[in-house]
């Protein structure tokens, strides 16, 4: 029997799923997080979904997980004391850092500066320097280092980070510097710019190389922990962990690179949504994954999620590949106010959280909320059987007369509003990631999922235009579908800063197969054969002189054959014209390559529901109304569970589950597919 | 003569009303918008200029001019009243002459694209966005000569043209232009990027119409206006008295030797409205430190002001603007008379920041910030690489964010909107020079119970010989500190010649020549300090003296004594505290350093150069 496990620790409930890798059976649990040690939860929850279904520890072959142990390390401000050691004359890159005030003109008078990420009285300078072509300027004095680095001793440092200026070209001081911090400091792990991410520009690779020490301590913890729980249990398959970029990565991996799990738990949802769309027969999806205090949205392109060169958690941007996902603070939870001197209608970002949570939910809550306008206009039903608790609609309504009140409108006005006001903020979010990149959205299909995604998507779709919405079977473990079906990946890049004219495509491909075997060399060290990789490429290219490139997908064997540059100069300005509206006459250049090596997709398959006659009145609960385009119009209330494949709704209708509601709009049919996934169209 | 629009279309737009929430919508769609304007001028611009350090500024204006999201406008009503000539769809308009559009831009460099956007055959909104080039010709790189009497040695100027006429691009123009300028391809660039940026917006706002209607549109832009006229009104009757305040502040030198000037303004109110005058500020100078100032752009400058200082939740936008009267003498030193040198004014620019600091806190204490909007100090640096190309490099600099009610002022930062500075080894990766030192200058910032932030030190040392200009100030005057705090340092340029002779070089300044191996100080500002520095935790002094930002003699500025393990000495620290209390008498609401007398006085010893002389006009 060969199973996989897929285990996502979100902030309130982590989700496990179970799949049976040739039939793509599945099991499912959910059990409460456990936030001061999450691994608890996630061996709890284990054990009991493997016993549930007779099954044993040692039946599982993989074990594929999303943690948010890394982001919420930042998030917290739980990072560990990171020492940091740059080059003479730098060392406030972190405290000057790039310079940046947020905010607009006068901007600076509220702006509140956060603190550096690894302190300025644990920095320290070596006294070396590398010139900007790669050679020695001043050789590093080491003696005059060793004593500079005795100030960390009394600075109670946990993790230590070399970054020197130009060690993007020539690392040799960086690699000395370490050897000295590993002599003095033996106890400490010490990540190395270079390694981390070796390309131009000092702050950049700093702070990410910081970042990546700041977490290192408490994701080693974890993941040590884990991986002997697991052991104990009796667990003889393979730990990996997702990345932020979707791919897998071993446990060893994550404990020397944890910079690349920031985004760890997000992306889950977006690998997740790759395998259901991929079923589903859709290659261009826009993913809306909504929760109680924030949603993230992604573009998933022929089957490809958008990959973008940075990872941003909160106030902190470092440059580590990651899905392009945006958050908006907006989430069921999303407060509505009205500023007294605009009176505008605003929606978050402030949010009443888990607690107190909507007023709804009677648990303290006095401030009206996006669930509580979603229960006065009656898109939540009270009393159904799959939420746990009872809604108290009345106080969502007089919490909701608050801003009617304000505003000098109707109640059921104002609840319409604020869902209108939060479904653009998720409208401009989703904009981002299609529109400003040059894509149309009525290309794309639309998946909503998380707790509150299946109650927004169809009004979403309508402002998007994009068709039909896909709202999948679970979709509040659709990260954890994506933890379980995603494959194994590693990275690697390198600066090459030449223009085209100053390079060949033997010289390219000289390059790119030398990172490709590197590549292939490291993944199989992970556990994946080389006749099972797949190995691919990406050139960032731009316009001499340009700040941003354009990163471009590269075939070797064109290289080798001698046409790589020039079809790579074709793609650019096709890329270019896209994205920006013109081309210039300037001469292209290089700025990095990379090489990526893909382990097997996993070759799960997704099991069919059984299908039905096409008349959904088996799984009707009840009547019901609903507000919707400015009247109380009459709606059917649904039961998932009984609905089969071929079924057709007329919106508007109610479509509920354990752990999710789906809103089918007026005007609007659901139709579910084979596979159990919600399709809704505009009616025609 | 008024700018003539063609509309094919002469319906008027019918007034419709816009419910709450449709305008909300529209309001987050233009703040989207600009957002997206932004980012694709830096995706695509070249200079490092505007494509690293962001001096650029892209604006949405409603079919009558007026800006609705944006924040350096409104300049677009100069331009119309100026613009003598047809305005058609499909007309895109370019220029870059203070005098042709009232000081919608200030300066020749600063190149601005203007585009009617046109739907069904009616003007239905304006984009627009200038950006600073690295060059536009004229006698020194970087197109900013200190010594300049006349603009018409700053390089080209460009009259408002059409740059695309019914659709069509005009290349033969912006061949011309670029001929003369030493940086084609970069000004080519970001001119392309300034006019895609423009393109976003109007597609945006093609989109706004089509979802929601022209009528919509037009009355959502209306509203959004009088909002802000609702919010500031009562802002401004809760903030500004009747009786009548003033405040002045300096710039330090014309480059020429004279100075300081004096930048005078007062403020009061009449009724709902606000006066601004800036009578008394000194008549216009002989060279190029003259601030052609646009009235709506100062009004935007004190609404931004005044929303920031009191209450950060407002949207801003022209809405206001009659609220707001602005009274500037003709031939003065902020509406100078063509054709008067206007290259550098980023130092009047820079200082009238501190002067609306001063006056809008001046009554409420407990809302003044410090001094240090001294300017954006420039370095060029030019010249012929070794194989015989030529390199040209413009860069902003950055100096202390002056103390705030709201916290220490930030280190090296900038004050203007969006800037960055450019990394390090980019520039020595592109330019012939190495960077040695690029850290904030301990004890710059003035003391206070909030710190102001310390300026920077960045050290250049050049490989290969060049030509550099500097564009500074503050050298002279100090950027004052408030309710106890202390002024900030001034700044300073020091080259270190590679045969070891040192040399103070002035703060504005063209044509040094350079070689080799030369070393270049270029020592900036700190901002002010904020309260009394004698209540600030000692523990934090002393916290700061081991992150290098405060040196141990300079925490006894703080009152604060430390042992030589760097802990403080409680008992020697209370004595100086209560030392120094007694002696510095009462607190004043500014403290600006000694007067300008005496400063003259001081100024060969402190500085390293001779004192500017006292400017006298006929």
């Amino acid at each position: 029997m060969s199973y996989r496990l897929g285990v996502d620790v979100g902030g309130t409930f982590t989700d496990l799923l179970i799949i049976h890798d040739e039939t793509g059976e599945t099991y499912q649990a959910k059990v409460p997080t456990t936030p001061h040690d999450p691994a608890i939860a996630v061996i709890e929850g284990a054990k009991k979904l493997c016993t549930a279904h007779g099954l044993k520890a040692t039946d599982i072959d993989l074990f594929l997980h999303g943690t948010t142990i890394a982001t919420n390390t930042i998030l917290e401000g739980k990072g560990c004391r990171v020492g940091l050691i740059v080059t003479e004359g730098f060392r406030q890159v972190l405290q000057v850092a790039r310079a940046f005030v947020p905010g607009g003109l006068a901007g600076w008078i509220i702006w509140p500066k956060p603190e550096p990420l690894a302190p300025l009285e644990c920095t320290v300078e070596a006294p070396e320097r590398m010139g900007a072509d790669g050679k020695v300027v001043r050789p590093l004095d080491e003696e005059a280092l060793r004593k500079n680095l005795q100030a960390l001793k009394n600075e109670g440092v946990e993790a230590l980070t070399v970054c020197l200026m130009n060690s993007y070209i020539n690392p040799a001081h960086e690699k000395q510097v370490a050897k000295i911090c590993a002599e003095e400091f033996p106890d400490l792990p010490v990540s190395i710019s270079f390694e981390i991410l070796p390309e131009m520009q000092e702050y950049e690779r700093t702070l990410t190389t910081v970042a990546n020490s700041a977490v290192r301590p408490r994701v080693s913890s974890y993941v040590r922990n884990l991986s002997k729980e697991l052991k104990d249990w009796g667990m003889r398959g393979k730990l990996n962990l997702l990345r932020s970029d979707g791919g897998l990565m071993s446990t060893e991996k994550a404990e020397q690179a944890p910079v690349n799990l920031l985004m760890s738990g997000p992306a889950g949802g977006v690998a997740g949504a790759v395998w259901v769309a991929k079923h589903a027969g859709f290659n261009n999806i826009l993913t809306l994954d909504m929760g109680g205090t924030s949603t993230d949205v992604a573009l998933i392109e022929n089957g490809q999620p958008r990959l973008k060169r940075e990872t941003t958690v909160s106030d902190l941007t470092v440059r580590v590949s990651s899905l392009d996902i945006r958050t908006v603070g907006a989430g069921g939870g999303s407060i509505a106010h009205v500023p007294e001197l605009t009176k505008a209608l605003r929606v978050g970002p402030e949010s009443a959280g888990a607690d107190p949570g909507p007023v709804a939910y009677k648990q303290g809550g006095t401030s009206p909320t996006v669930t509580d306008a979603n229960v006065v206009l009656g898109n939540l039903p009270e009393g159904l059987l799959g939420g746990k608790m009872k809604l108290d609609r009345t106080g969502a309504q007089k919490a909701v007369q608050t801003i009617a009140d304000a505003l000098g409108i109707e109640v059921m006005e104002a609840a319409a509003g604020i869902i209108d006001i939060v479904n653009e903020n998720m409208f401009g979010a989703l904009r981002l990631v299609s529109i400003q990149q040059g894509y149309d959205p009525r290309d794309f299909a639309l998946m909503g999922f998380g707790g509150a995604g299946p109650l927004h998507a169809n009004a979403i779709g309508r402002l998007m235009q994009s068709w039909p919405v896909i709202i999948p079977p679970s979709p509040g473990v659709l990260c954890a579908y994506g933890d379980a079906t995603t494959r194994m990946r590693v990275e690697t890049a390198r600066s090459f800063n030449k223009q085209f004219k100053d390079t060949s495509d033997a010289e390219l491909a000289d390059i790119m197969d030398k990172m490709g075997k590197e590549v292939a060399t490291e993944l199989a060290g992970e556990g994946v054969p080389k006749s099972d990789q797949e190995i691919t490429f990406e050139l960032d290219i731009r316009y001499q002189g340009q700040a941003f490139e354009v990163p471009l997908a590269a075939d070797l064997s064109l290289f080798k054959a001698g046409k790589g540059i020039k079809e790579i100069a074709r793609a650019f300005n096709a890329e270019h014209k896209r994205l920006f509206t013109f081309n210039l006459d300037t001469s292209l250049e290089f700025v990095n390559l990379r090489a990526v090596a893909l382990g097997k997709p996993a070759n799960v398959s997704s099991p069919e529901i059984k299908k039905g006659d096409g008349n959904a009145a088996r799984a009707k609960i009840r009547d019901h109304l609903v507000y919707m385009d400015g009247q109380e119009r009459e709606a059917v209330i649904y039961d998932r569970r009984n609905l089969l494949a071929g079924d057709t709704i007329k919106g508007p209708a109610i479509i509920t589950e354990m752990d999710s509601t789906t809103l089918v709009l007026l005007g609007h049919v659901a139709k579910i597919d084979s596979f159990g996934n919600i399709l809704i169209t505009p009616e025609e | 003569m008024p700018a003539r629009i063609i509309e094919k279309n002469t319906k008027k737009f019918t007034p419709v009303k816009v419910d709450p929430v449709t305008l909300d919508i529209i309001e987050n769609a233009l703040r989207n918008a600009r957002v997206e304007m932004d980012a694709t001028l830096f995706r695509t611009a070249m200079s490092p200029g505007i494509r690293e350090q962001g001096d650029a500024f892209p604006l949405i204006a409603d079919h009558k001019g007026r800006m609705v999201v944006g924040q350096f406008g409104s300049f677009i009503d100069g331009f119309l009243k100026a613009y003598d000539g047809d305005l058609e769809e499909g007309d895109v308009i370019w220029l870059a002459d203070p005098y042709t559009c009232e000081g919608a831009v200030s300066h020749a460099n600063d190149w601005l694209i203007l585009m009617p956007v046109f739907i069904s055959g009616r003007l239905i909104s304006w984009a627009a966005m200038f950006g600073h080039m690295t060059d536009i010709g004229g006698k020194v790189p970087g197109s900013l000569p200190t010594d300049a009497v006349s603009i018409f040695e700053e390089g080209i100027r460009i009259p408002p043209v059409k740059i695309y006429k019914k659709g069509e691009y005009q290349k033969d123009l912006v061949d011309l232009v670029m001929h003369q300028v030493r940086m084609p391809e970069w000004c080519r660039s970001d001119l392309n990027a300034i006019i895609a940026s423009c393109r976003m917006a109007e597609r945006r706002v093609h989109e706004m119409c089509e979802r929601f209607g022209e009528d919509v549109y037009v009355s959502a832009t209306e509203e959004l206006l009088e909002r802000n006229y609702r919010a500031m009104k009562q802002l401004i009757h809760t903030t500004v008295a009747e009786e009548k305040i003033s405040f002045t502040d300096y710039v330090c030198d014309d480059g020429m030797g004279f100075g300081p000037y004096k930048i005078h303004c007062s403020m009061w109110r009449e009724g709902d409205k606000v006066i601004l005058d800036f009578e008394g500020t000194d008549p216009q100078s002989a060279s190029s430190i003259n601030f052609y100032l646009n009235e709506n752009m100062f009004k935007m400058f004190f609404g931004i002001y005044m929303i920031m200082v009191f209450d950060p939740q407002i949207l801003f936008n022209d809405g206001f603007y009659p609220l707001v009267d602005v009274r500037i003498p003709e031939g003065s030193l902020l509406k100078p008379k063509f054709p008067a040198a206007l290259s550098c004014r980023t130092h009047a620019l820079g200082r009238i920041f501190d002067v609306l600091g001063g006056l809008l806190g001046q009554r409420q204490p407990e809302f003044l910030n410090a001094a240090g909007f001294s300017s954006s100090p420039h370095l060029m640096f030019s010249g012929f690489h070794k194989n015989g190309e030529w390199f040209q490099l413009f860069q902003i600099g950055f100096g202390g964010i002056p103390g705030r009610p709201f916290g220490d002022g930030p280190d090296g930062h900038s004050l203007w909107p969006g800037f960055t500075n450019i990394p390090n080894e980019f520039l020595e990766r592109y330019f012939p020079l190495r960077i040695e030192r690029y850290e904030s200058t301990p004890d710059s910032g003035g003391a206070g119970f909030f710190r102001g932030g310390n300026g920077i030190t960045m050290c250049y040392r050049f490989l290969e010989a060049g030509t550099i200009s500097i564009h500074d100030d503050r050298w002279f005057t100090y950027p004052w500190g408030v309710n106890g705090g202390t002024p900030g340092a001034r700044s300073q340029k020091i080259l270190e010649r590679a045969d070891g002779t040192r040399e103070v070089l002035p703060s504005k300044c063209d044509r040094i020549q350079v070689k080799e191996g030369d070393l270049l100080h270029y020592i900036t500002w700190g901002g002010g300090g904020w309260g009394d520095p004698l209540e600030r935790d000692a523990n934090l002094v002393a916290l700061e003296v081991r992150r290098g930002l405060v040196s141990f003699e300079g925490a006894k500025r703080y009152g604060v004594v430390l042992t030589q393990t760097g802990e403080v000495d409680k008992k020697a620290t209370k004595d100086m505290r209560k030392d120094m209390a007694a002696k510095r008498g009462k607190i004043k609401v500014f403290d600006f350093g000694p007067s300008i007398e005496e400063l003259r006085k001081t100024c060969e010893e402190d500085t390293g150069l001779p004192a500017p002389v006292a400017p006298v006009w006929s």
